[in-house]
C-alpha cells in the first residue's frame, strides 16, 4: 500500500512538472481535486424496486448544478458523478470501485441504503476514501474507531429512541412504557436508544414485544402490551404494522400516549389505514421542514427551496420528502467543501467533516443542527416532535436530542 | 484447421488469458471477474433451458444458495474459500434435483411460474429469523477476500486480490465449460436434447426421462450455485438484497442473448447483463430500464438466435 502511494505521488509530481506552468503544486490536493474542479462520487437506485429513492440523488445533482451556476465553491465547480446501483450490494461495490479507481473521485457522498453501504464499508475504509453522509438510518455508520472514513447523516434510530425517551421523561416522568418493535437492527437500535437515555430509570419500560416482517398481524402483541398496564406506547414498526397497531389499540380501548417513529409517520400510508380518528394525538418526530406543511408557506428557506425545485427539477412532486432531504444533505457537504478551503486532501475533508460545530441549515427545523466531532460521527441527532390533530402533523416546538 | 494451428491458437489464447488481468487496472479485473461468474451461471441455466428445454425463472435462488453456502462455511467454520466451492455446488445440485421432481409434472409456462416463486421467496427466506445467526439476516455477511498466495509483478501491476481471484475463477470456469462441453456433445447431451424435442420418442428409445430430467436440473443448479459462491468471494459481502428476483430474469436474458443451446454463448450473455445496465445508466437516469429494454429489443430483432446465432452464420458463410 505504502509503495503504491509512493508510486502514485511520484507519478503526480512528475505529471505536475511536465505540465509546467498553470499547475499550482503548492496546493495540497488528493486525487479528484484541482484548481478548477472537485469530483464527488455517489450511488443511488435509479432503477429497480427502490427507484423511488432515486429522488435523493436527483436532488443532490440538481443542488450542485445550482452551486456551479452560482460560480462553484471557492472558485471550484463540483463534478457530481452519480451512478445507478439498483439497490443491489454487488452493483454498489462495482460502482463505488469505478468511482474511486477509475473516475478518481475525491470522496464518496450520500451513497444510499443500508445494505448497499454495508457492501462498500470495508472497501472505502481500506482505501481511506471519505464516505460521507450516507443516506441511511442505521447507527452503524457512527463508528469512528473501526471505520474512521465513514459517517452517517440523518438522525439514526438510536437517536430517535433517545428523543422519545427525553420527551417522556419530561412529560410523564412516572410513565410505564410499552414498546413494540421490528425484530431487526433498526428496531433494536430504537430500543437501545430508549434504554440509554432512560439510564437508571430504564425500569420504566414495563413491556417489549417484537414481530417479524413476515408476520400477518401484530394483534396478539398489542393485547399483551395492553395487559402490561402501560400508559405510553412506542410504536417502532414498519408502516403496515404501525397502522395495525394504532387501529388495534383503539379497538382494545387502550389509550396510552402513543409515539410512532418517523419511518411510519406517513399520513396516507399509515394514519389513514389506521383510521384518522384513531390516530388523533399520536406523536411522531421530524428534523426538516415538511414542504407540504402550510406553516412554512412563507418561510424564506422554503421559498428558496420551492424556487430551486421548480427551476432545477421541473415537474418534481413538491411534497416528495426525499427531495428536501437530499437537498439539505447536499448543503451539508457543500459546507464541508467550503470549510476545507484549498486543502483538498482526503484526510482534511474527513477532518473538516468530523469537526462541524453547530451548523444551522435553514431547511432544518428550528433547533435542529448539524454537529460532529472526532468521536461523534452522527451529524444530525436532534428532532422535534409533532402531534397529529386529525388532519396534519402539528409541531410541538421543542427540540430534543443531543 | 490443422492440428498445429489449433494447438498454436490454443497457446496464444492461454497466454492472452493469463496476461489480460495485468494489462488492465484492478477495477476492470473486478468487472471481468463478474463477467466470468455470470458466464458460469448462465451456462448452468443454458444446460437446463437451452439444451433441456425447461424454462427456469428461479436460478437466482440457486445463485443465492451457492453464495450463502460458501459464506456461511467461511464465517462459521473458518473453512478455506476454495473448498467451499465444490460444497456449494453439491448443495445446489441436491436442491436442483429436488426442484427437478415437480419439474417432471410441470411443463412449459407452469414450470416457469413455479421456479419464479422460488426466485421471489428467496430474498425473504434469507431474512428468516431462526437462521439469522448463520445468514446475518438483513445485515448480511462480510467476508475476507482470498489473499494471493505469493507476490508477483507483471507489467508493473502486482498480483492483487482481484487478479488472484481472476485466475481462480478462470480455472474453475474453464473446468466447468470443459465438463459441460464433454457432457453435452456426448450421449448424455443427445439424451437431454432428445427429451426436449421428442420426449415420447426419447422414452421409446430407452432414455430414462425421470433420471435425465432431474439430473439436468441438478447439474444446472450446481453450475449456478458455484457461480454464486464465486460471487460471494469476489464481492466479499452478501445480503438478501444481493439476490433480488430480478437476478433470475437477468440470467435468463443472458441465456437468450448469448444463444439458447450454445456453450460459448454464455460469455456473450454475461457481457450483456454485466455491461448493458451500466450503459443504460449513462444514457438516462430517469428511465434506465426503458433504455435497457430498448437495447434488448434491438438485439432480439438483429440477432434472433442470440449473439452465437450471428457468429455461427458468419462462420458458415466463410466456410462455403
Amino acid at each position: 500500500m505504502k509503495q503504491k502511494q509512493k508510486r502514485l505521488s511520484s507519478f503526480l509530481v512528475a505529471t505536475a512538472l511536465t505540465l509546467g506552468s498553470g499547475v499550482a503544486f503548492a496546493q495540497p490536493y488528493d486525487t479528484g481535486a484541482t484548481d478548477k474542479e472537485i469530483k464527488i462520487g455517489n450511488t443511488n437506485p435509479y432503477s429497480g424496486t427502490f427507484s423511488a429513492y432515486g429522488s435523493y440523488g436527483k436532488a443532490q445533482a440538481a443542488y450542485f448544478k445550482k452551486i456551479n451556476d452560482d460560480g462553484g465553491i471557492n472558485g471550484r465547480k463540483i463534478n457530481f458523478v452519480t451512478l445507478d446501483d439498483s439497490f443491489s450490494p454487488p452493483k454498489t461495490l462495482e460502482q463505488a470501485r469505478r468511482l474511486i479507481e477509475q473516475e478518481k473521485v475525491l470522496f464518496l457522498f450520500a451513497t444510499l441504503g443500508t445494505a448497499p453501504n454495508s457492501a462498500i464499508h470495508k472497501y472505502v475504509n481500506q482505501k481511506k476514501v471519505p464516505h460521507l453522509f450516507v443516506q441511511t438510518g442505521a447507527s452503524k455508520w457512527d463508528d469512528p474507531k473501526n471505520f474512521p472514513w465513514t459517517m452517517g447523516w440523518q438522525p439514526n434510530y438510536l437517536s430517535e429512541g433517545r428523543v422519545f425517551a427525553q420527551a417522556i421523561l419530561e412529560s410523564q416522568p412516572n410513565a410505564k412504557i410499552a414498546v413494540l418493535y421490528q425484530n431487526d437492527d433498526s428496531g433494536k437500535d430504537l430500543l437501545a436508544g430508549l434504554i440509554a437515555e432512560l439510564g437508571d430509570k430504564k425500569n420504566m419500560i414495563v413491556a417489549t414485544e417484537t414481530y417479524e416482517s413476515t408476520d400477518p398481524t401484530v394483534d396478539s402483541q398489542m393485547v399483551k402490551l395492553k395487559s402490561s398496564g402501560a400508559d405510553v406506547f412506542i410504536n417502532g414498526t414498519g408502516p403496515k404494522f404501525a397502522a395495525q397497531a394504532i387501529k388495534k389499540a383503539a379497538e382494545l380501548g387502550w389509550k396510552p400516549a402513543q409515539y410512532v417513529w418517523q419511518v411510519s409517520s406517513s399520513i396516507g400510508g399509515v394514519l389513514e389505514p389506521a383510521g384518522l380518528d384513531n390516530s388523533v394525538g399520536v406523536v411522531s418526530s421530524a428534523f426538516y421542514k415538511d414542504p407540504s406543511d402550510p406553516q412554512w408557506k412563507n418561510d424564506p428557506a422554503m421559498l428558496e427551496y420551492d424556487a430551486w425545485l421548480k427551476k432545477y427539477i421541473p415537474g418534481a412532486d413538491p411534497t416528495d420528502g426525499f427531495y428536501i432531504s437530499g437537498y439539505i444533505n447536499a448543503q451539508t457537504v457543500a459546507h464541508v467543501i467550503k470549510q476545507a478551503g484549498n486543502n483538498l486532501t482526503r484526510a482534511n475533508i474527513m477532518k473538516v467533516a468530523s469537526s462541524i460545530n453547530d451548523l444551522q441549515l435553514p431547511s432544518l427545523l428550528p433547533g435542529v443542527n448539524v454537529q460532529t466531532g472526532p468521536d461523534d460521527f452522527s451529524p444530525i441527532e436532534r428532532m422535534q416532535l409533532a402531534r397529529f390533530d386529525g388532519k396534519a402533523w402539528v409541531l410541538l416546538g421543542k427540540t430534543y436530542g443531543r | 484447421m490443422s492440428a498445429l494451428t489449433k494447438n498454436l491458437s490454443l497457446l496464444v489464447g492461454a497466454i492472452a488469458l493469463c496476461a489480460l488481468p495485468f494489462l488492465v487496472e484492478d477495477f476492470r479485473v473486478f468487472q471481468i471477474n463478474l463477467v466470468l461468474i455470470y458466464a458460469i451461471a448462465i451456462l448452468g441455466l443454458n444446460i437446463l433451458t437451452g439444451f433441456g428445454g425447461q424454462i427456469s425463472l428461479g436460478h437466482g435462488a440457486f445463485y443465492a444458495v451457492g453464495a450463502y453456502t460458501s459464506a456461511i462455511l467461511i464465517t462459521q467454520l473458518g473453512m478455506s474459500s476454495y473448498l467451499t466451492l465444490p460444497i456449494a455446488g453439491l448443495v445446489c445440485f441436491l436442491l436442483g434435483v429436488l426442484m427437478g421432481f415437480p419439474a417432471l409434472r410441470l411443463a412449459g409456462h407452469y414450470l416457469a411460474l413455479a421456479t419464479f416463486a422460488l426466485a421471489i421467496a428467496t430474498p425473504q427466506l434469507l431474512k428468516y429469523k431462526p437462521i439469522e445467526h448463520y445468514t446475518g439476516g438483513v445485515q448480511g455477511l462480510v467476508l475476507e477476500k482470498p489473499m494471493p498466495p505469493f507476490e508477483l509483478t507483471i507489467f508493473g501491476n502486482e498480483l492483487s486480490e482481484d487478479r488472484w481471484l481472476y485466475f481462480v475463477i478462470l480455472i474453475v470456469g474453464i473446468f466447468l465449460f470443459w465438463i459441460a462441453n464433454n457432457l453435452l456433445s456426448g450421449r448424455v447431451g443427445r439424451a437431454i436434447v432428445a427429451i426436449r424435442d421428442q420426449p415420447t420418442a426419447a422414452a421409446a428409445l430407452g432414455v430414462n426421462l425421470t433420471f435425465i430430467k432431474t439430473a439436468t436440473f441438478g447439474l444446472s443448479a450446481a453450475y449456478t450455485g458455484i457461480a454464486g459462491a464465486l460471487s460471494a468471494l469476489a464481492v466479499a459481502y452478501i445480503a438478501p438484497d444481493s439476490f433480488p428476483s430480478f437476478l433470475s430474469i437477468s440470467l435468463l436474458v443472458g441465456v437468450v442473448v448469448g444463444g439458447l443451446g450454445s456453450i460459448p454463448g454464455a460469455i456473450f450473455g454475461a457481457l450483456f447483463i454485466q455491461f448493458v445496465p451500466n450503459v443504460a445508466d449513462q444514457i438516462s437516469k430517469s428511465a434506465p430500464w426503458a433504455v435497457y429494454g430498448a437495447m434488448l429489443l434491438a438485439l432480439a430483432y438483429a440477432a434472433p438466435n442470440g449473439v452465437m446465432g450471428i457468429v455461427n452464420k458468419f462462420i458458415k458463410r466463410r466456410q462455403t
